[in-house]
């Protein structure tokens, strides 16, 4: 569990990026972290992992205070993909830089190629084994960045804006990869702005808007909510805005996507548009 | 080290000094250098390193101010350990108060010099700075290239900082290993870094293609720096020390 207690962060030039921040990640939950450009989101997830340690207050990660341990450690539990790949690939080769981490953290040379095999192969990189991370395009890139932290299998993993870039197929991709690592146990975070991705994938929402937390709870109950969502400078998803401008024909406000909007029409029947 | 860097960065502001022509702002920064370099006395230098300090209350930039003065203390440190172990052993291993003063003295140069530098960055914007060279008669193309390299340099800060958050989140330890060791640590963080840089210059370059840069041969200017009346008083305070101490030091003999 990743436990943030009252936490006040200002970074060294005066910005007090986080002002009393409190709340709870459990083993195993799905949690993505909304807001405006500069609410503190990237700040937030940094303390996770010990890059940043609370001005105040106090983040423990399985009960381990980010204070007392090194990043290094808090590394191997708690994984973080940043949002520009180009800002970790230095390896000469695709191959050699999913080893990196695995390297820097002492496993066994047998290891390290079974675990290199098995991350390639999941992001659908495998093909590119052999060549420099610098001829792939962007979205291939960034899914070498992600390689290369799942390689290690840190019960965390946190995603910082990882559908900037991405076409829509590569997307579904994500959210699917995303969904299955859940299934299997691993608690994600995602930071993100992408309102309709978030809506697909239902996670428990956490709002942020300068430095505090707005607003918490399951994506069917946070999304729907357009004054809150506004204050963070959020729209809702676009089914969910045309379901409550139709709300007078009886139609539920907290439709997400367009499955549960089919499910719901589909029951109607023979609604007539006047 | 990246914080001293903070120091020399403009910051928006209103005063007096903010107002003053960069040419003259620019005289001040290089008639006090010329100055730590005449002088070596004690009480000569601590003289002038107190002598910015009403300036630095007048431009009011007092924090950046000495955040970069903060982050110079580590190459004063060592410029004064430099001094004294030199002078140390020169004097046949006794520790005299004439080296201890020197060594004070050299130190004191450093910070003189970052002191008046860091004012003139830190009250003049960018581009004024870039007119002034131009006045000065250096071609615009060297101009350009000189303010674009300050210009970038705290984008560089914030990216060596990510850089390094992202390999330290993959376990890079930098301070591990034998001397050749972290030398080679380094290089998870150096290749994305030259990388980048390269790829910037490639976008600043497309983006000023794109707007057309170099199209004409003669450029006119937006703005004209013209000099004022208090341009011209602090002109005249300058040369009037300037005159001073160069007179001071050659036709005055040290006593």
């Amino acid at each position: 569990m990743i436990k943030v207690e009252n936490v006040y962060y200002s970074y060294p030039n005066g910005f007090e990026a986080l002002k009393g921040v409190s709340l709870e990640i459990h083993k195993g939950e799905f949690v993505t972290i909304m807001g405006e450009n500069g609410a503190g989101k990237t700040t937030l997830v940094k303390l996770f992992n010990g890059l940043l340690k609370p001005s105040k207050g106090v983040v423990t990660v399985d009960g381990i205070r980010t204070v007392d341990a090194s990043v290094a450690t808090l590394a191997r539990k708690v994984g973080f993909v940043f949002q520009n790949p180009d800002h970790q690939l230095f390896c000469e080769t695709v191959k050699e830089e999913v080893a990196f981490a695995l390297r820097n953290m002492g496993f066994q040379k047998d290891v390290i190629e079974k675990r290199v095999e098995w991350a390639l192969n999941l992001l659908d990189i495998a093909k590119y084994r052999e060549a420099s991370p610098f001829t792939l395009s962007g979205g291939e890139r960034k899914r070498v960045a992600l390689a290369s932290v799942l390689a290690f299998d840190p019960d965390y993993l946190i995603l910082d804006e990882p559908t900037i870039g991405q076409d829509y197929s590569q997307k579904e991709r994500l959210r699917h990869l995303v969904l299955q690592l859940n299934q299997q146990g691993k608690t994600i975070i995602i930071v993100t702005h992408d309102v309709e991705f978030v809506a697909e994938c239902k996670p428990r929402i956490i709002l942020m808007s300068k430095g505090k937390i707005l607003a918490q709870g399951p994506a069917k109950e946070v999304l729907p909510k357009a004054d809150i969502l506004s204050r963070a400078s959020l729209l809702m998803p676009q089914i969910t805005q045309l379901f409550q401008m139709l709300s007078d024909l009886g139609l539920p406000g907290n439709v997400l996507d367009e499955y549960e909007a089919w499910e719901v029409l589909k029951g109607l029947g023979g609604i007539r548009l006047a | 080290m990246l914080r001293m860097l903070d120091g020399f960065r403009f910051r928006r502001g209103d005063s007096v000094i903010h107002r003053l022509d960069p040419r003259i702002k620019g005289l001040y920064a290089i008639v006090m250098m010329v100055a730590a370099m005449l002088y070596s006395e004690f009480y000569a230098m601590v003289f002038l390193a107190l002598l910015p300090i009403p300036l630095v209350f007048l431009a009011r930039v007092r924090k950046e101010w000495l955040r970069s003065l903060k982050g110079s203390a580590f190459f004063a440190s060592f410029i004064f350990l430099i001094n004294l172990i030199t002078g140390y052993l020169y004097a046949g291993l006794v520790l005299t108060s004439e080296t201890i003063f020197y060594s004070l003295s050299m130190t004191l140069r450093f910070i003189i010099l970052m002191e008046s530098f860091s004012l003139f960055f830190l009250t003049t914007i960018p581009d004024d700075l870039s007119l002034a060279i131009e006045k000065i008669g250096i071609p615009h193309d060297f101009c350009f290239a000189f303010t674009s390299a300050i210009r970038f340099v705290p984008d560089l800060a914030l990216e060596i900082q990510s850089i390094m958050d992202a390999q330290k989140s993959r376990g890079l330890e930098l301070e591990k290993g034998s001397f050749m060791e972290r030398v080679r640590n380094y290089i998870p963080i150096l290749v994305p870094m030259l990388i980048r840089s390269f790829q910037r210059s490639l976008e600043l370059a497309e983006a000023m293609e794109s707007r057309a840069y170099g199209a004409q041969k003669k450029r006119t200017s937006l703005y004209e720096l013209k000099m004022t009346r208090s341009d011209y008083i602090a002109l005249g305070l300058i040369l009037l020390f300037l005159f001073t101490i160069v007179s001071l030091r050659f036709f005055i003999p040290p006593s």
